[in-house]
């Protein structure tokens, strides 16, 4: 495939990871966290730990929309289907995602909750076209990546005069949650010592917002493609800095990230949403003006005015240790329930929920280096 | 044909009439439906003595029977049906023991108001695919379940085969050292259901692989009667029949992502849609496990023959207590190829 496959080349890789294996000073180590899920997906897919020295190693980050949606926000979204004649339109991996007493979306469609799976939230709007009787309720997630996508949907809903149409919007901003892991780095022994920055968000935020964490944290930021090679070669650059004391932003994905981003898209966003003063992320607890909701203006189309949501907290289970794992002060494997009650088919924690997620990559493709152990009766 | 009873006084209307709850009572309106679609269609011997069974004489021998539900929507899709693939199926379930599949039986459960027409269409695919194949539907059985209880139409067909003398083809039988070989292209059939279901619109090229099997597998025995596993991956797709073969075997099988024959097209749409070739279904392949040593008179074998043209292998057994599947990227990496978790579901982002 055109403009993939020279980003898997074998042999390309081979020669980063010699030059890494030079480049790299023995005498220290080097954490490095990648941000996003897409990331950790390239990373387990891909093999890539394989080609690393040692005394490399990549922590996985918070990156994935859906791992860290908390419980309760999928706890309302089934109360939203249990009213009468509506339709819940969701992207296929929000669906399994556990909410409460062993519910998930999944589960509620089995009990009969009218819940379809779209691709683009533009189909959201066509299910609402087709069915004028039904409220239409499209379940907004995802990073900065997704949001103007949701905006496209309510302004063609808007243009099209549908009165049926509501996003129930969970959409969450990268920037505050690296902050948040950040700030938090500094209490204790500084455990992240780069970050490999976002790929996708980037080509919508631009590399122009990490500036102000690489000045304030003095850690160096790669914003880096979700390709194998993109991330060996952030590597690569990050430790490059980190050898010669720098703390920089700098930009490995410049096929498609520039320092301004989609402005079109930030105008979009800018006029549709504003912050919320907190929302809550699985592992991370609440994070003060992490997240988006539709103005005033946009109000009819806000499910939560729509259906008087209450907001519930629901604590994560005590023995998961995501948190720990999203913060890299944990590995997968140091989670006492990992592999055993947790796994990608029951889910515990926001880690193994979708496949981006640090515990659901390392169960799926790196169990083999991990020792079994068996689940205590 | 000349079996249709003067009583009745109007033909079906296979243009614009639909299925009836009377279709499935086993009154007349039943006996015409068998008369004027079912029989014409599937006609042979055992068929047209009207038995609720069928009777046939077999060789002495080892028989094999398997059955499969068929619950595919669309109904229609690129490279084929509901109706060809629900005899693909059976057939390739009994030659992946190396049988020679003999006879199907065939029930269909029809949900109220499905369109005559296309369950004529459906009908007729069958039939040709069993002709094709050689293979008759000597027996079945309709039902009509009332309008909403079903998704237009449900085919379970059975079938049985007998296996040649000396072959013994298990899924347990994998050993260490032995070498994994495909038939052809993987993921064709997944992308292409996938590309026609409603809501996912894309368009691409990539037709449904549905075929049987039975051929090309007897060529294969003929070849290297020692053929230790066979199993057609369909559902879950390749790494699910490798785990399958791996736990029923107890070892671990390594493949080598770059010799896994995959097309261009279905690398693209699954890209697309998040989504990994090695979990996506197939109609009309069949992996294998045999020794080392047969492995390159069974690779020539395969590619001798239309279905496995594009045969290769794609890896080895080994010992392992954990009984992983492990593929060697094309990457220079190591990775897992799990069990799947739940359904395949398209990532976000």
């Amino acid at each position: 495939m055109k403009y993939i496959d020279e980003f898997r080349d074998g042999e390309l890789a081979q020669a980063i990871g010699a030059a890494i294996r030079r480049e790299v000073n023995p005498e220290r180590q080097y954490n490095l966290m990648e941000f996003c899920g897409g990331h950790t997906h390239a990373i387990a897919r891909y093999g890539l730990p394989d080609l690393l020295p040692g005394n490399v190693r990549m922590i996985h980050g918070p990156g994935c929309p859906v791992c860290v949606l908390p419980i309760g926000r999928i706890d309302n979204a089934i109360e939203i289907t249990s009213r009468p004649n509506v339709i819940l339109c969701s992207f296929g991996d929000t669906l399994r995602v556990p909410a409460s007493g062993q519910m998930s979306l999944l589960k509620a469609k089995a009990r009969g909750a009218d819940i379809r799976m779209v691709y683009s939230s533009l189909d959201a709007v066509t299910v609402a076209q087709q069915n004028p009787d039904k409220e239409v309720v499209f379940f907004g997630i995802g990073f900065e990546t997704t949001t103007p996508t949701t905006a496209v949907a309510v302004k063609k809903a808007e243009a099209l005069g549908l009165r049926n149409f509501s996003v129930f919007c969970n959409h969450v901003l990268t920037p505050a949650a690296l902050d948040a892991i950040l700030s938090a780095e500094d209490e204790d022994a500084s455990l992240v010592h780069g970050v490999v920055g976002p790929a996708h968000v980037s080509t919508i935020i631009g590399s122009k917002p990490y500036e102000a964490f690489t000045a304030r944290y003095r850690k160096p930021l790669v914003i880096a493609g979700f390709e194998p090679l993109d991330v060996l070669q952030s590597v690569r650059m990050l430790i490059r800095q980190l050898n010669e004391g720098r703390a920089e932003v700098e930009n490995e994905y410049t096929r498609t990230v520039t320092s301004e981003g989609n402005r079109k898209a930030q105008a979009m966003v800018e006029d549709m949403f504003e912050l919320r003063p907190s929302f809550e992320w699985r592992g991370l607890g609440e994070v003060p003006w992490s997240a988006l909701q539709l103005r005033e203006r946009y109000r009819q189309f806000d499910a939560e005015a729509r259906f008087t949501i209450e907001k519930r907290a629901v604590a994560d289970a005590k023995a998961c240790e995501c948190g720990a794992i999203l913060r890299g002060r944990k590995e997968p494997k140091d989670c006492k329930i990992f592999g055993t009650v947790c796994t990608p088919e029951n889910p515990v924690g926001a880690c193994m929920v979708s496949s981006e997620g640090a515990c659901a990559a390392y169960y799926t493709y790196g169990r083999f280096t991990i020792p079994i152990v068996e689940a205590s009766k | 044909m000349s079996r249709i009873k003067p009583g009745y006084t109007r033909r079906l209307d296979f243009k614009h009439g639909r299925v009836e709850m009377s279709h499935g009572s086993g009154g007349r309106a039943m006996a015409q439906l068998i008369d004027e679609l079912f029989l014409p269609a599937f006609d042979n011997e055992q068929l047209r003595q009207m038995n609720d069974q069928a009777a046939f004489n077999v060789p002495a021998g080892r028989m094999v029977m398997a059955t499969d539900s068929h619950v595919v929507s669309p109904l229609f899709f690129a490279g084929g049906d509901i109706g060809c693939l629900s005899v693909h199926g059976t057939i390739n379930d009994v030659a992946m023991a190396g049988a020679t599949p003999l006879y199907l039986a065939a029930g269909f459960i029809l949900e109220e108001g499905f369109p005559l027409a296309d369950l004529r269409r459906i009908v007729e695919s069958m039939a040709a695919a069993a002709r094709e194949a050689g293979v008759p539907v000597v027996t079945g059985d309709t039902k009509v379940v009332e309008q909403g209880k079903g998704d237009g139409v449900f085919i379970t067909t059975t079938g049985v085969g007998i296996v040649p003398p000396g072959v013994n083809i298990s899924g347990d039988r994998a050993r260490p050292g032995d070498k994994v070989l495909v038939s052809g292209t993987l993921g064709d059939h997944g992308i292409a259901i996938m590309s026609q279901r409603e809501g996912l619109g894309f368009s691409t090229s990539i037709a449904s692989d549905t075929a049987s099997l039975h051929r090309l597998v007897a060529d294969m025995v003929a070849a290297v009667p020692d053929i230790h596993c066979l199993r057609d991956p369909t559902r879950g797709g390749l790494a699910t029949t490798l785990n399958e073969f791996a736990r029923q075997s107890q070892v671990g099988i390594d493949i080598d992502e770059r010799a896994l024959p995959v097309r261009q097209e279905v690398k693209a749409a699954c890209e697309m849609l998040g989504l990994d070739p090695l979990y996506v279904a197939n109609e009309g392949k069949l992996v294998a496990i045999c020794s080392a040593e047969d492995a390159p008179r069974l690779l020539e074998a395969m590619r001798s023959h239309p279905l496995g043209r594009d045969a290769a292998i794609v890896g080895e057994v080994r010992e392992d207590a954990n009984c992983f599947v492990q593929m060697r990227t094309s990457f220079g990496g190591r990775r897992n190829v799990d069990w799947l978790s739940g359904e395949q579901l398209p990532r976000i982002c």
